[in-house]
């Protein structure tokens, strides 16, 4: 099975991330980046479909050109290879721009199953996977707790608001993984060795048959006009428990008339 | 003319969403609200929308909107749209809403706004705040084309309020196409309900990894039942499996805004704040008096909730 995994390298979880009030975007450059615990999850659950029935795993990634250690993440855990979709014409690409660029790297080639992120863990717009599904004319299979192929039918566990559905589609289809699905492993030194030789393609907009006009800022439908910080909420009294803690929280509330 | 803004509606657990109520009465604040309402509906949910301030409803009871996800529902919305040229359609940030809109906006080539948690529209041009990097930042952002806006809001990001009109509705086919029908729902399983819902709770009493354990949530069940509350958690905790996930608040779970929050040893990280920021007063319990969590609780004890957490609910028992 030909599994397609779309991952996501973003800045490190130890890095503040902030916004660069001129260009309205992200900073990304000279700041540590990783694979996405998203992605992670991702990975992990087209690994273990790979070693149940074998085929491949390709990690699709579109970002700057630094992001390199994070793709190497992902074929350190087992990926087979990887396409890195880089352009400086990319920039200030909105979700759907990126679902454009994504599903034309993804078009180049025959696939069974595309893995998604529920959602990203730096922009979190959650749409990106069900544009690339409509552009690509799969179904789209959305927010598996848990997921199984049999045969050529995918079947998952959607979470819902109340529980879960038990829902499922026939191959080609795209599925979206929570956070929940599993352990993402640790790449272990083999694999870290192994990395090193696998294949990372890297497309231009070119490359993938879109024009500047597709991507990037003057692709995108979404503009940023302002970016600013939210009126910080004023901390109120901050105390040591003096052995009293939980009278002051009482007297509080009594206040508050909720006791 | 106001513009006209659609909704679409969304029924879970056989009853109306509130963030579908929620969007009709700010649709109807903003312009002329119509909705979409697709699949089985519970009785009276017309009237329902309608007092909400709904103009119009598109309405098909057409079981293939339950049975099968999101293909069906996209071609019937992107058909309408086509056909009706509403000027901005709000969809929930729900799962159902996000499928839906994320395929029309493909299909439309029109792009959205995600998380939005209040807009303006004013001659076609629409304005939305947006809450962005777990609410550190707060985004305008525009759709700029001529097409129709589309906007998934965030629960809770409106009232819902009483803004009675008398709704027509208008039928639509359900489609006829099996090649719709991919995404089959083989059956539905809910989880056990665990104490009282958040949604609606006065006073949410929240633990995070602090707690050290499943069955100290125990602790706070009991100081939830003394103040008529319910329980919640952060993500960490619920990764772990100590409690299930309908109890998660934060970016990836509820937004809640209760009168009292307690948080008990959450350190506050922004993906958790994004979720229960905007609550009325927070009180908060940590041994680390640097947790993030200090900087926006209205009180903070800096001690062990082991020690702080019982005290309190022997001192509740005793002033009732
Ligand atoms: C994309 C994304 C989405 C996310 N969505 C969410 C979300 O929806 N909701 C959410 O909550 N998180 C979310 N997170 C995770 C979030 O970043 C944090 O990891 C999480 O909120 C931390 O949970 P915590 O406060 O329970 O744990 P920790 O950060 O580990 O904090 C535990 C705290 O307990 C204190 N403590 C320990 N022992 C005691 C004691 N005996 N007495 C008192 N205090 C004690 C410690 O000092 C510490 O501050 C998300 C993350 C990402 C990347
Ligand atoms: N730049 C990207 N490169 C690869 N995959 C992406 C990218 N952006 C989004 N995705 C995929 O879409 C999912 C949802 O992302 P988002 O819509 O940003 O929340 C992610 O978990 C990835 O699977």
């Amino acid at each position: 099975m030909d599994i397609v995994v779309c991952g996501k390298i973003i800045p490190a979880s130890t890095v503040t991330i902030e916004i660069d009030p001129a260009t309205k975007r992200m900073i990304r450059k000279g700041v540590a980046h990783e694979l996405d615990p998203a992605a992670a999850s991702a990975v992990e659950e087209a690994l273990r479909l790979m070693e149940q029935v074998g085929g491949t795993v390709t990690l699709v990634t579109m970002g700057f050109n630094q992001i390199t250690i994070g793709i190497r993440t992902a074929l350190a855990m087992g990926a087979t290879s990887a396409v890195h979709i880089f352009d400086d014409a990319l920039a200030g690409s909105d979700a759907l721009a990126t679902a454009k660029a994504l599903a034309a790297a993804i078009r180049k080639k025959p696939f069974d199953l595309i893995i998604c992120g529920t959602e990203s863990s730096d922009s979190y717009s959650g749409i990106v996977p069900g544009q690339i599904a409509r552009l690509l004319g799969v179904p789209p299979v959305t927010f598996a707790n848990e997921m199984a192929v049999e045969g050529s039918t995918l079947s998952i566990k959607r979470q819902s608001e109340t529980g879960y559905d038990v829902v499922e589609a026939d191959l080609p289809a795209l599925v979206t993984v929570t956070s929940g699905i599993n352990e993402p492993r640790y790449p272990q030194l083999k694999g870290i060795m192994s990395a090193k030789r696998k294949e990372i393609l890297q497309y231009s907009v070119e490359d993938l048959g879109l024009t500047p006009d597709d991507v990037g800022e003057p692709g995108a439908r979404e503009k940023v006009l302002e970016v600013g910080r939210p009126a910080q909420r004023e901390a109120g009294d901050v105390v040591e428990d003096d052995g009293e803690g939980g009278k002051r929280i009482a007297d509080f509330l009594a206040e508050a008339k909720v006791l | 003319m106001a513009d006209i803004i659609w909704v679409y509606g969304e029924v879970v657990d056989e009853a109306v969403t509130s963030t579908t109520l929620e969007m009709v009465t700010k649709a109807a604040e903003v312009g002329t609200a119509e909705v979409v309402l697709l699949g089985p509906a519970p009785e009276g949910a017309m009237e329902l929308l309608g007092q909400h301030g709904a103009s119009k409803i598109y309405r098909s009871p057409d079981p293939v909107f339950r049975d099968y996800l999101t293909l069906p529902a996209a071609a019937v919305v992107e058909a309408l749209i086509r056909q009706h040229k509403p000027a901005a359609v709000l969809f929930a940030s729900s799962y159902g809403g996000r499928d839906v809109a994320a395929a029309i906006s493909a299909s439309l080539d029109c792009g959205a706004i995600t998380d939005v948690a209040d807009f303006t529209l004013a001659n076609g041009t629409i304005e939305a705040k947006i809450p962005a990097l777990g609410a550190s930042y707060w985004n305008t952002s525009t759709l700029a084309h001529d097409d129709v806006k589309i906007l998934l809001v965030r629960p809770k990001a409106f009232e819902p309020a009483s803004n009675p009109r008398t709704a027509a509705v208008v039928e639509v086919a359900a489609p006829d196409d099996a090649d719709l029908c991919k995404v089959r729902v083989k059956g539905k399983v809910a989880a056990k309900a665990e104490g009282p819902q958040l949604d609606g709770a006065n006073v949410i009493v929240s633990g995070g990894r602090g707690l050290a354990g499943a069955e100290n949530f125990d602790m706070l069940r009991e100081l939830a039942d003394l103040l008529g509350g319910a329980v919640g958690a952060t993500r960490a905790v619920v990764d772990s499996g100590w409690v299930p996930y309908s109890l998660q608040i934060g970016q990836t779970g509820k937004t809640v805004k209760p009168e009292i929050y307690i948080a008990c040893g959450i350190s506050g990280a922004v993906q958790h704040l994004a979720g229960m920021k905007d609550s009325k007063l927070i009180v908060a319990v940590n041994k680390d008096a640097d947790a993030p969590i200090f900087q926006m609780c209205d009180l903070g004890i800096v001690g062990d909730v082991f020690k702080v957490i019982p005290q309190l609910i022997e001192e509740i028992k005793a002033r009732k």
